[in-house]
């Protein structure tokens, strides 16, 4: 037997259906995995907005300001807005599905899965708010 | 309440036809039922060339999986009052190569599963005689332990879980990785050899891990999660590929940091 899919002979006539390119779209469940996965796109348009970010503080301030005025731009805020969203929904599902892959035992019982979202959403609050406290200070 | 039900099944007769077709069947309404009765009632009564897999009708045996109004299901746990207004929608599980009407190939799904050696592997035997050797003098009780592998409660939880699985494939049927990519391990196989990798007695957990990272791996599962929610025995494929994607990455960096201390 070859290794891969290796289906027995004595069936020449099976039927095969062809799995269609908008199979995302058959159910809501797969729609929204689809999009799960659609937010890398605004993760890294972020990372790369950080890093232009980066090389206009190098510059110098007045490329700062410049760099700062271009994100005025109508534009570029509603892409801010929508990157927004879908790094929220990216963050929200990577919380809750976080359970799944982390299975930590405390005297051979399983922590339950609401203990490791509640842990890494107070995580988040607790970077969030430190991120805040720098910002405010600075 | 309905008197009766439309069933629209999914039916393919090689010899006659070149693509699959439907039939609607018209079966009593009856709250007890449940889709793999309507299905019995149709061979008996109505069509005896309907073909579709069935065995213990209670949810062990894994044979009568079918898509019911577009989800993987066991047919026999799925009652028809679910779908009280019909017509309930009868297909062979997706993705899978169709051998007559309801009746799938399931060559690939069993072919894959022998390569994840989804079974106690041992480095060396403990020798049963040794078991046999320490019966007690006068008493003919075996003393428990030398010959055997025992395991403690909390040994068996670790697996419990994961051994759960009947090889129903309704987590194939949900998985749109292993349609677009056939050659993907796919749910079951890999919740099965975490099954044995967590298993105190086994001895194989880095053989698997190699097996299961290569391209057709672990590494393919993109987490939709469906399948978990598929799994009528709560075995959680998808948590089991993830554990098993965290298991492989730390291998990965033991391997790197301490190259000696992994075989």
């Amino acid at each position: 037997m070859t290794t891969g899919p290796a289906y027995t002979s004595h069936h020449p006539r099976w039927y095969r259906r062809r799995v269609s390119v908008w199979w995302w779209l058959e159910s809501w469940r797969y729609a929204k995995f689809v999009l799960r996965e659609l937010t890398s796109l605004a993760v890294a348009f972020f990372a790369v907005l950080a890093l232009f970010k980066i090389r206009a503080i190098a510059a110098g301030p007045e490329a700062y300001a410049r760099f700062l005025e271009r994100l005025q731009n109508p534009v570029f805020l509603l892409l801010n807005g929508v990157a927004f969203l879908f790094v929220l929904y990216h963050a929200i599902t990577w919380f809750n599905l976080a359970p799944k892959a982390m299975t930590i035992r405390v005297r051979g019982v399983r922590v339950p899965d609401w203990a490791i979202q509640a842990g890494n959403y107070l995580a988040w609050l607790v970077v969030s708010a430190m991120a805040v406290w720098v910002l405010r200070r600075g | 309440m309905p008197e009766t039900v439309q069933l629209t099944v999914t039916r393919y007769r090689p010899e006659q036809e070149s693509a699959p077709t439907v039939q609607t069947y018209e079966v009593p309404y009856r709250k007890d039922w449940v889709v793999l009765d309507a299905l019995n009632y149709i061979k008996d009564r109505l069509d005896g060339t309907l073909t579709y897999r069935w065995s213990c009708r209670m949810g062990v045996c894994g044979s009568c999986g079918m898509m019911v109004n577009g989800e993987a299901k066991l047919t026999c746990a799925t009652f028809l009052s679910h779908y009280q207004r019909g017509p309930i929608r009868v297909e062979p599980l997706t993705y899978f190569p169709i051998i007559r009407d309801l009746v799938v190939d399931i060559t690939d799904f069993l072919h894959k599963l022998k390569q994840v050696k989804p079974w106690i592997v041992r480095r060396e035997e403990k020798p049963l005689a040794e078991g046999l050797s320490s019966v007690r003098p006068g008493s003919g009780q075996a003393l428990l332990g030398t010959g055997e592998y025992r395991q403690t409660p909390e040994q068996l939880e670790l697996y419990k879980q994961f051994s759960m699985c009947i090889n129903c494939m309704l987590c194939y049927a949900a998985c749109p990785v292993y349609g677009l990519e056939p050659s993907f391990l796919g749910p079951a196989v890999l919740a099965l050899a975490q099954r044995y990798n967590h298993d105190s007695r086994d001895q194989a957990a880095t053989e698997r891990l190699e097996r299961c990272s290569e391209h057709d791996g672990i590494w393919q599962c993109t987490f939709v999660g469906e399948c978990s929610k598929a799994c009528p025995k709560n075995v959680d494929p998808a948590g089991a590929i993830q554990q098993f994607k965290l298991a492989g990455t730390l291998h990965w960096f033991q391997s790197l940091l301490l190259p000696w201390g992994t075989k």
